[in-house]
């Protein structure tokens, strides 16, 4: 069984990019269970083409104790077998996110969900690596491989850089190791040599460049994945063609995190930003 | 109102008396008992501690074993507070003292800083380490602290640090003790196990037992037996070491080359299938020899049961001495059955504990009238169930699980018994209903030397039918008429 753990900054694509992902692994005929790590629980509606799982903490809060859960009541059964949990979590503003994807992990590994004829597990986390709970998907004995989503905007690069940097400490002490990046498309200029270029300062690689296709959007409108809403169409080839290439990875590296000013560089390289000129950095308009 | 120094005193309360009285007699009422079985959202006194005193437990329980509280330091004070007040005896266990930054940064710093003191001060051959709520929440990762702490030679590499996930929030002592002993047995046995090799030796472990008597107990018998054995987190010198001047912060224990060693043993008898399900669950898949999972043997059957396991596994006699205090035993339990006969009981605890008082009440004719337990689960109950179907005794008896001693209260106050076992949290339901509370569950801090009276074995049967007849005759003598005030009882 491998497990892998997508990370990447909020709103870049992860849960769209993993369902379909794993609608290509399911399509090849592998066994994938998803585990949404996110209290906005969005990491499986394409799968079961529903609005909302229900999540396990909801029915925690429901019931007032994990201890009565049982793992039909939160495990539900999606495209191609893909089994589906939603760890979900507090309402925005109060308690603790991050131990909803603790509590919710280890009451799936408690209640036998990691079964053996399962080919993988994929964890789809929120945002940013925010605190220990969200850490919990790459600790001893989950998942050791990573993916992070990005694009080409400078923000997104910023994020991957800093997940990296998390993924850096855990290495360290584990068997965690940075798998890839995954470029989501926006077509913004020089996207498809920038995160290469980035990928290659972090020490690992682009595994693969999806383009941007408003098929997708066609898709989720119907709650669906590109491959099981148009399997024919080349978006569909592009996440199966990602799903080949996770299949076959073997390139799991250690990050090597840049500084600031490096990734500043790296974009100043390739004309996304300009060169600070110091001397007016402070001075308003009109002075 | 004046004090008994002629002092003017404020009044504890502006409530009328009337209105004190009003509410004293309802909460005895059975319309109250309604409400209070009603109660949802709130638990009142309930009947366990939190799994990190399981787990200190457990690591007392080991040669030279220092436990080691990755989190706050008041919560580390309850664990060492409440472990001497029980067998009042130091209970020694240090804590990296997570504080606000520790929260914020995460405890690595606090970890690390505690295992380089902690090693350095007290020499410890082993550390245990569980953890308090607050790492919990934060989601600390132990395993990556840990092997970080050895890669930057905060301590020895070759020291075993066995660790625990004991949040309190979750589960009880029982499981904390279980995760505890998991995770030593786990770290000591790595890379021990030889391929033929059987050290001929039974593997004890005696479960989330706070009895040194009974660890002794077991000593006895298998002494009896000419058995040898390893009593795997033997916790029954540490906590009942003699006074002879020295202080020895790590008392008794079991060797920790016998602990490693255990994975070669001949079998495994785990007490208590309540207590240590994860650990019996891994030396099913991981241990040499035959294992299995047995009741505390408290009461003649149980008593018997394990007697004859013992038996069967090493294909030896039960000696003539077992079978002599066997008969002393029945014969103590013939001796003074009219003092307990058709006497009810509220009996309340873990689920181990459980089973086996209610398995020793019916065998005397008593009656386990309400049984409580506040953690335990739908294969207890049905366990208990069919303790009490199997005897004429049992009919009508009640279980309540995930009750607390609140509701307990109602029960004996509304459907009276005769006495309440347990442990000392429920004196304070005694009182109200007027009737005699026997201490042999965890923790009893009102009463001295319980702890070194065994509950198992026959010499368990023995001390409890002592202690609960004679109370009941004590009873009789202080209440009855002068005219009935006899020297025969």
């Amino acid at each position: 069984m491998r497990q892998i753990a997508i990370y990447g900054k909020g709103g870049i694509g992860k849960s769209t990019t993993t369902q379909n992902t794993v609608a290509g692994l399911a399509y090849l005929g592998k066994k994938v269970m998803i585990v949404g790590c996110d209290p906005k629980a969005d990491s499986t509606r394409l799968i079961l083409h529903a609005k909302v799982q229900n999540t396990v903490m909801d029915l925690v809060r429901e019931k007032g104790t994990v201890e009565d859960l049982e793992l039909e009541d939160v495990m539900k059964i999606g495209y191609g077998n893909t089994k589906c949990v939603e760890s979900g979590g507090p309402e925005p503003g109060v308690g603790c996110a991050g131990r909803g994807v603790i509590t919710a992990i280890n009451f799936l590994e408690e209640n036998g969900a990691y079964t053996p004829d399962l080919d993988f597990v994929f964890y789809d986390v929120l945002g940013d690596v925010v605190c220990g709970g969200f850490a919990m998907p790459i600790r001893e004995g989950k998942a050791e491989e990573i993916y992070i989503v990005c694009s080409g905007e400078m923000m997104a690069m910023y994020a991957a850089n800093n997940i990296a940097k998390g993924i850096l400490k855990y290495a360290s002490s584990g068997k965690v190791r940075l798998a890839g990046l995954i470029c989501n498309a926006r077509k913004t200029d020089m996207e498809f040599e920038l995160v290469t270029a980035l990928a290659k300062k972090l020490g690992t690689q682009m595994i693969h460049f999806v383009p941007r296709d408003n098929q997708v959007q066609r898709a989720e409108m119907r709650r669906m994945t590109v491959i099981e809403y148009s399997p024919e169409h080349p978006q569909a080839q592009e996440y199966r063609t990602l799903a080949e290439k996770i299949l076959n990875n073997k390139m799991l590296v250690i990050p090597t995190p840049l500084e600031m000013e490096e990734l500043e560089d790296l974009l100043m390289e390739y004309g996304i930003m300009e060169a600070e000129d110091e001397s007016v950095v402070g001075v308003a308009e009109a002075a | 109102m004046a004090n008994l120094l002629g002092l003017e005193v404020k009044k504890v309360t502006e409530t009328p008396p009337e209105e004190v009285e009003r509410v004293q007699n309802w909460i005895n009422s059975e319309e109250y008992k309604e409400k209070n079985f009603a109660r949802q959202a709130l638990v009142i006194n309930p009947a366990h501690a939190c799994q990190p005193l399981g787990a200190q437990l457990c690591a007392h329980g080991f040669e030279g074993t220092l436990p080691f509280v990755h989190g706050s330091q008041g919560c580390a004070s309850y664990y060492r507070s409440t472990l001497n007040r029980h067998f009042r005896e130091p209970a020694p266990a240090v804590s990296d003292s997570m504080t606000e930054d520790g929260a914020v940064f995460g405890g690595q710093n606090n970890l690390h800083e505690g295992l380089e003191n902690a090693y350095a001060l007290y020499k410890p051959k082993m550390i245990a380490v569980f953890t308090s709520c607050m790492p919990e929440v934060i989601g600390d990762d132990l395993t990556a602290f840990i092997k970080n702490a050895k890669q930057k030679a905060f301590v020895p590499k070759e020291l075993p640090i066995p660790y625990a996930n004991t949040p309190s929030f979750n589960g009880t002592h029982i499981h904390g003790y279980d995760s505890m002993l998991y995770s030593i047995l786990h770290t000591l046995t790595e890379g021990k196990q030889i391929e033929g090799r059987c050290t001929g030796k039974l593997n004890l472990i005696a479960g989330c037992d706070f009895n040194t008597g009974d660890y002794r107990e077991y000593k006895r018998i298998l002494k009896e037996f000419g058995i040898p054995y390893t009593l795997l987190a033997d916790i029954g010198d540490t906590f009942e070491s003699p006074c002879d001047g020295t202080y020895n912060i790590y008392a008794g224990g079991t060797k920790l080359e016998d602990a490693a060693d255990s994975i070669n043993g001949k079998a495994t008898i785990a007490i208590g299938p309540y207590a240590t399900p994860k650990t019996f669950g891994w030396i099913k898949d991981t241990y040499s020899g035959k294992h299995v999972t047995m009741p505390m043997p408290m009461g003649i059957e149980k008593t018997d049961a394990f007697i004859m396991k013992i038996a069967e596994l090493f294909g030896k006699d039960v000696p003539a001495s077992l079978k002599n205090e066997r008969g002393r035993a029945v014969d103590a339990m013939t001796d003074s059955q009219q003092y307990m006969h058709g006497k009810k009981f509220a009996v309340y605890g873990d689920p181990d504990y459980l089973m086996g008082y209610v398995s020793f009440l019916l065998e005397m004719g008593a009656r386990p009238h309400h049984i409580l337990c506040s953690r335990g689960s739908k294969k207890a109950e049905k366990e208990l169930q069919a303790l009490l179907d199997g005897s004429m005794y049992g009919t009508g008896c009640k279980i309540y699980m995930n009750k607390d001693l609140w509701h307990l209260r109602s029960l004996v106050v509304t459907d009276p018994v005769d006495a309440i076992i347990g442990d000392t949290h429920g004196k304070f339901a005694a009182r109200d209903a007027k009737v005699p509370l026997f201490r042999f569950g965890f923790p009893i801090f009102d009463r001295v030397n319980k702890h070194r009276y065994p509950l198992i074995g026959y010499q368990g049967v023995v001390n409890m039918v002592t202690e609960i007849c004679n109370k009941f005759i004590d009873i009789k003598d202080e209440t009855c008429e002068d005219r009935f005030f006899e020297m025969m009882r």
